[in-house]
């Protein structure tokens, strides 16, 4: 990790909390936005520490509620629990396997909104929900599902331009080098 | 294995968040502008590459298509011209039969075109925000419309940017009245099984045989936020409730919701 990684990271879960304000041929097509938070707070409790971590969860729960209806802080909560869970836990958890990134996805993708509709029902407000919203939340979990795999192989691909290489030495010395033959004279 | 860091960070968000959801309104209302205004690079940059989209569309679109689009225009313009003559004759007889009865004069609404730039990130509240604020004076309660029909109500009037509660929000209740029968109803906040956000419940007051499908519902003026005589939308299907005291109806909106990229705000 380096700082360019990590401003990537921010950058990246600001712009997705825009998109998730904008896009309306996927809401028309599949009645979800593009909520992507939930992946990117995987992703940083299985790669960052943990104050990037709870600074990402707390961040984008704050931005994510200054564009919507919900009291402020009502996705705050979630968010950072899915984010504490997995970096308690993540010495268990494949992080470099593709499909345990996509059912880390899918279940944070399903799960959060879940978490902030069960802290919405302890305020007084009133969300607009119904039958169709257990397909919803299934379908924001596909969608995290396959975004959390994607973000990982994005963000190493950033980490590999942005970081240090490692430096490859050669056990090969030109002063230790054995010539072997009938022609051998010694230097 | 739990360490002191995890407690203090626990205890931190825990408190931050009981300390944000028991701000009053108005305070959580500058806080949440405060903090939205970090999108407002993003905001400009989508508005000015919408308009450059725009302006390329025009340089493509054939000289014949633009005339045609002016002449036709300029008709609309000249019938639309004829219709205000006749509104204002009959504004002016309004007022003067309720000043016959002594009812408060109703004055004109004043009109201001509004993008949307963007909706509700989350799937459970039906809002949108529109590019105008408090600068330019808007004020929550103000209503919001389509040319087809009624959109909602502003919520919440940032500086820049509104928030607009759309029919079928728990913010946006509206009294409506069947053009055909005047049954009195009111459109309840809901979700359709479908999810389609086209459509919306309507209870009425009492229980109503002669509603029917393709009826038109409207305001009813009931409630002091929506004017009278806005189109809100037409009948869809019905059904009886709680042994035949109440009738709901489902109605299909007729401003298309998940369509809308201009609005007009009505101010009085």
């Amino acid at each position: 990790m380096n700082r360019f990684t990590l401003i990537f990271l921010f950058l990246v879960t600001w712009l997705s909390v825009f998109a998730q304000t904008q896009f309306s041929t996927l809401r028309q097509l599949l009645s979800v936005p593009l909520a992507l938070s939930p992946a990117l707070v995987c992703y940083a409790a299985l790669t960052h520490g943990f104050g990037v971590t709870i600074s990402l969860a707390v961040l984008s729960g704050l931005w994510i509620d200054s564009l919507s209806a919900s009291p402020l802080g009502v996705s705050t909560m979630p968010l950072f629990l899915l984010g504490f869970t997995l970096q308690l836990q993540r010495h268990l958890i494949l992080r470099d396997q593709g499909f345990a990134q996509f059912w880390i996805g899918l279940g944070a993708g399903a799960g959060v909104p879940l978490l902030t509709l069960g802290v919405l029902s302890l305020t007084r407000s009133q969300p607009v929900t119904g039958g169709f919203t257990f397909i919803q939340l299934l379908l924001m979990g596909l969608l995290n599902g396959v975004a959390c795999p994607a973000l990982f192989w994005m963000f190493d691909f950033l980490h590999r331009i942005f970081d240090y290489r490692p430096l490859t030495t050669s056990s090969f010395r030109t002063d230790r080098e054995t010539v072997r033959g009938r022609q051998f004279r010694p230097r | 294995m739990l360490k002191r860091t995890h407690y203090l960070a626990l205890a931190g968000v825990g408190l931050l968040t009981l300390g944000l959801l028991n701000l009053p309104v108005s305070l959580q209302t500058q806080v949440k502008s405060a903090i939205g205004a970090s999108f407002l690079p993003l905001f400009g940059i989508r508005a000015a590459s919408d308009s450059l989209l725009d302006r390329a569309g025009y340089q493509v679109l054939p000289r014949s298509t633009l005339i045609d689009n002016l002449l036709r225009l300029e008709r609309e313009n000249a019938e639309l011209k004829v219709s205000a003559l006749q509104g204002k004759d009959a504004l002016a007889e309004n007022q003067r039969l309720r000043a016959t009865i002594g009812a408060a004069p109703r004055g004109p609404w004043h009109l201001k075109l509004a993008r949307v730039v963007g909706r509700d990130p989350t799937t459970w509240w039906r809002t949108l925000q529109i590019n105008l604020g408090s600068r330019d004076n808007l004020k929550p309660d103000h209503v919001v419309m389509s040319g087809e029909g009624l959109v909602g109500r502003i919520s919440q009037a940032g500086l820049t940017h509104s928030q607009v509660a759309l029919v079928g929000d728990a913010e946006c209740g509206v009294a409506v009245v069947v053009k055909e029968t005047r049954d009195l109803g009111i459109i309840k906040p809901g979700q359709t099984l479908s999810g389609d956000g086209g459509l919306v419940e309507m209870t009425l007051l009492q229980n109503c045989p002669g509603i029917m499908a393709g009826q038109v519902v409207l305001t009813s003026g009931l409630g002091g936020i929506f004017p009278a005589g806005l189109p809100v939308g037409t009948i869809v299907d019905t059904r009886n409730e709680n042994g035949n005291v109440f009738t709901t109806a489902r109605i299909r909106l007729a401003a298309n919701l998940n369509r809308l990229e201009e609005v007009w705000v009505l101010q009085p």
